[in-house]
């Protein structure tokens, strides 16, 4: 008889690795990403096979001039250029994506030790690198049918010109933005996907949506402008709030691991996104909002260590 | 209906199906039987018996080692060959005593005989239990006779069988639900006896139905006796789990159930206790379930302790495949074993078979946070197992590493394949260890300058 394997228990797995939780949020993204293909025409897809294809080819590179084991088949370094393109507009050149996707990969990511060390999140901190770079290509977004319009207006901008945007246009998604960020529709179908196969919790969605509504409503108040319902969804449905939320805020390595650090960590976006939003000059705060919020994650994870089963006390601090 | 949990812990396939439908079959062993002198926690027992004697059923092997220990009882009748030393487990090696089956199955005079036990006092009913050698059978092998031993001034109210059988695979439990319903309720009726006011509480997982229904059927007539369903959940059967399920109270690693007000038993140890002190059978046999996808026929056997893995197997229509793993015990906390030559130990529940071992390769760590959520501890697996690999051990036990229960949870869940409650479990261990040794330190000491 051949020799028979021993180890410590458990003998067992579950089946779920890295990559499949990769895959899930892959397929959760693409309902957005594909209303972003068809909405804006084939520049959409241009600019998200590049981020993408910058993304996986930047840490392959990498590792392979590094002498290290090459991870790219964990697909995450595909996840990142996704939600790097989702925050893009059509319009950018190539080479937007190919920096962002360099960017990202390198700098953010593999520098601080790959997958699991970076302490930010790297398509966002990417894009927030663009848009300081380069900020006349990062605030050209395209008009409805992707063809022009840069004097078209986002939802934000509009109602805070005191403007009126529909509820059946933001929730479809139906008005300019950036590829993957227009459809509340697509976009809440994804979270249901990731919902159902337990990649995320609702905790962390409904934390940064409900406090972001919460301070901006406050904010306004404070600064003695009217409170529409209009106004408030906008908030929540016409920019890129809802997809932050559901795809960017729930990344893995970058929040926190517990159960009240990821509500503390939610209210904290939404703070943040409510003070940019209302008092700073950037009609999209949330990608700051989410970087900010990733540094404190460690202190977060430390204020909240859970309190064992049994035990009076939690953990001395 | 919801049915009564914990929070946290994992959904496993359970496989209970392969065995879960066949019925309890005796086994009689060929050969030489061992039995090895550290089948429970605690000193090991020490052998009563010299090679040549002849030993009949029943017969004491091996005298308890001290308070917190236990006797070993012959399983069958023949000739002592040997009391020499055995590859045990865990790969030490034991004394063990070697029995040569002459295949009379003569047992001593009093074996099976009724007895009135309802007329035997609290401390007689207790050293009935101690002079039968039993172990918790789940796994840990705790002596019965200790957990009965409650220190005074404590109240117990809950007497607990713990039915859960919540490891995947194992059906011996199960089995016995069907087959002797009415012993298991006559164990808890022995066992509530040394309680006034306790009462008795029969845990089982909803994946049992069947057995919730023969034992329910069996407990009626008394009426401080019940069956409590509980969630199909891993570690639903874990002792602190199985507590807080039944009676909302949390116990920690600084406690014993007693502190709860409760004592926990196993399912089958309940039957031995019945065995033991209403027919003065000491624990001689145990039911062993045989399975995996590695094995012919998956079979529950009653099993004299001492017989050896391999017979089990040959009984089981034998291998179907080569197996790449040997696990003694449940997929969750087994032993993965590379001798078939052990014996069935008092706490072997299961002997399974996998044709395929997959071997995983850990990866980093992406803060998925999965681990946090099955932990049914509430600790922060990640987190401790970094400290246990940085060998930050002040740490490890400032973050409770110590409140572990090792039941791999973590382990399981990790997309990345970490081996977590490995390193966790290593490094408590080792903590345990080196208070063990301060403590005896300090007590040399203290003598010392007295002397």
């Amino acid at each position: 008889m051949k020799t028979l394997n021993v180890s410590i228990s458990p003998h067992i797995r579950t089946t779920r690795t890295t990559q499949t939780v990769m895959l899930d949020v892959i397929i959760a993204l693409s309902p957005t990403m594909i209303f972003g293909f068809v909405y804006f025409g084939w520049r959409a897809l241009l600019v998200t096979s590049i981020s993408v294809a910058s993304c996986v080819l930047t840490e392959f590179v990498y590792e392979k001039l590094m002498k290290l084991p090459v991870t790219v088949s964990d697909l995450s370094a595909v996840v990142t250029g996704l939600i790097l393109a989702l925050s893009l507009y059509s319009t950018a050149p190539w080479w937007i994506p190919v920096i962002g996707g360099v960017f990202a990969i390198l700098i953010v990511k593999m520098l601080f030790g790959g997958i699991g060390q970076n302490f930010m999140n790297p398509a966002l901190t990417a894009r927030c690198f663009l848009v300081l770079a380069f900020s006349g290509i990062m605030t050209t977004y395209p008009g409805v049918g992707g063809v022009d319009a840069v004097s078209a207006a986002t939802p934000l901008q509009l109602v805070r010109d005191g403007g009126y945007v529909s509820y059946a246009q933001m929730f479809i998604g139906n008005h300019p933005g950036s590829i993957g960020e227009t459809s509340a529709a697509a976009i809440l179908l994804g979270m249901a996907y990731l919902l159902i196969r337990r990649v995320i919790t609702i905790k962390v969605p409904l934390s940064v949506v409900v406090s972001t509504v919460a301070f901006v409503a406050l904010f306004t108040a404070v600064k003695g402008e009217p409170i529409t319902l209009n106004y408030l969804t906008v908030h929540v449905l016409g920019g890129g709030l809802l997809a932050a939320a559901v795809f960017m805020a729930t990344d893995y390595t970058t929040t926190p691991v517990t159960f009240w650090g990821q509500i503390i960590f939610g209210v904290c976006v939404g703070l943040f996104t409510a003070v940019i939003r209302c008092f700073g000059g950037m009609y999209e705060g949330i990608s700051f909002a989410i970087i900010l919020a990733n540094l404190l994650t460690p202190l977060i994870e430390k204020w909240t260590y859970p309190k064992p089963f049994g035990v009076r006390r939690g953990v001395k601090k | 209906m919801s049915l009564k949990t914990f929070r946290g812990g994992v959904h496993i396939r359970d496989g209970k199906k392969l065995s879960s439908h066949a019925a309890i079959q005796i086994y009689r062993p060929k050969g030489e039987l061992v039995y090895l002198m550290n089948q429970h926690i605690g000193a090991p027992a020490v052998p009563c018996v010299r090679a040549g004697e002849r030993v009949l059923i029943g017969q004491k092997l091996a005298d308890p080692g001290g308070f917190v220990s236990a006797g070993v009882y012959a399983s069958i009748s023949g000739t002592v060959k040997a009391v020499t030393g055995r590859e045990c487990m865990n790969g030490d090696t034991a004394t063990a005593v070697i029995v040569e089956n002459d295949g009379i199955y003569e047992t001593v005079p009093d074996y099976g005989a009724e007895r009135d036990w309802q007329s035997m006092t609290a401390d007689e009913i207790k050293a009935a239990i101690k002079d039968a050698g039993i172990v918790g059978m789940g796994g840990a092998g705790f002596p019965t006779h200790v957990k009965l031993s409650v220190r005074d001034g404590l109240h117990i109210d809950h007497v607990i069988c713990n039915g859960a059988e919540c490891e995947p695979y194992i059906t011996c439990d199960h089995r016995l639900m069907l087959e002797r319903p009415e012993a298991a309720v006559l164990g808890m009726r022995i066992l509530t006896s040394l309680f006034p006011e306790s009462v008795g509480v029969i845990g089982i997982e909803g994946n049992k139905p069947d057995g919730i229904e023969a034992v329910a059927a069996a407990c009626e007539g008394y009426d401080n006796i019940s069956v409590l369903p509980l969630k199909k959940k891993y570690p639903q059967g874990g002792e602190r789990m199985i507590i807080e399920a039944v009676t909302k109270r949390r116990i920690n690693s600084k406690m014993l159930p007693a502190d709860a007000g409760c004592i926990v038993v196993n399912f089958s140890t309940v039957i031995a206790v019945a065995d033991a002190v209403a027919y003065g059978k000491p624990l001689t046999h145990r039911v062993v379930t045989v399975t995996g996808d590695a094995v012919k026929e998956p079979s529950n056997f009653l099993v004299p302790i001492g017989t050896k893995a391999e017979e089990l197997i040959e009984a089981a229509g034998g291998f179907t495949a080569e197996p790449e793993k040997v696990i003694f015990g449940g997929p969750m906390m087994g032993f993965a074993v590379y001798n078939l030559e052990l014996p069935v130990n008092k706490t072997t529940s299961c002997i399974l078979a996998y044709k395929r071992d997959r071997v995983y390769n850990p990866s980093e760590c992406i803060r998925c946070g999965k681990c946090l959520t099955v932990c049914p501890e509430h600790l922060m697996p990640i987190k401790l197992k970094n400290t246990a690999d940085e060998r930050d051990f002040a740490e490890f036990e400032r973050l409770h590493g110590l409140e572990c229960i090792g039941c791999g949870s973590c382990t399981y869940i990790c997309p990345a394949k970490r081996r977590l409650s490995q390193s966790i479990v290593a490094a408590k261990q080792f903590v345990l260890l080196e208070k063990k040794k301060a403590a005896a330190a300090a007590k040399e000491a203290n003598n010392g300058t007295k002397g």
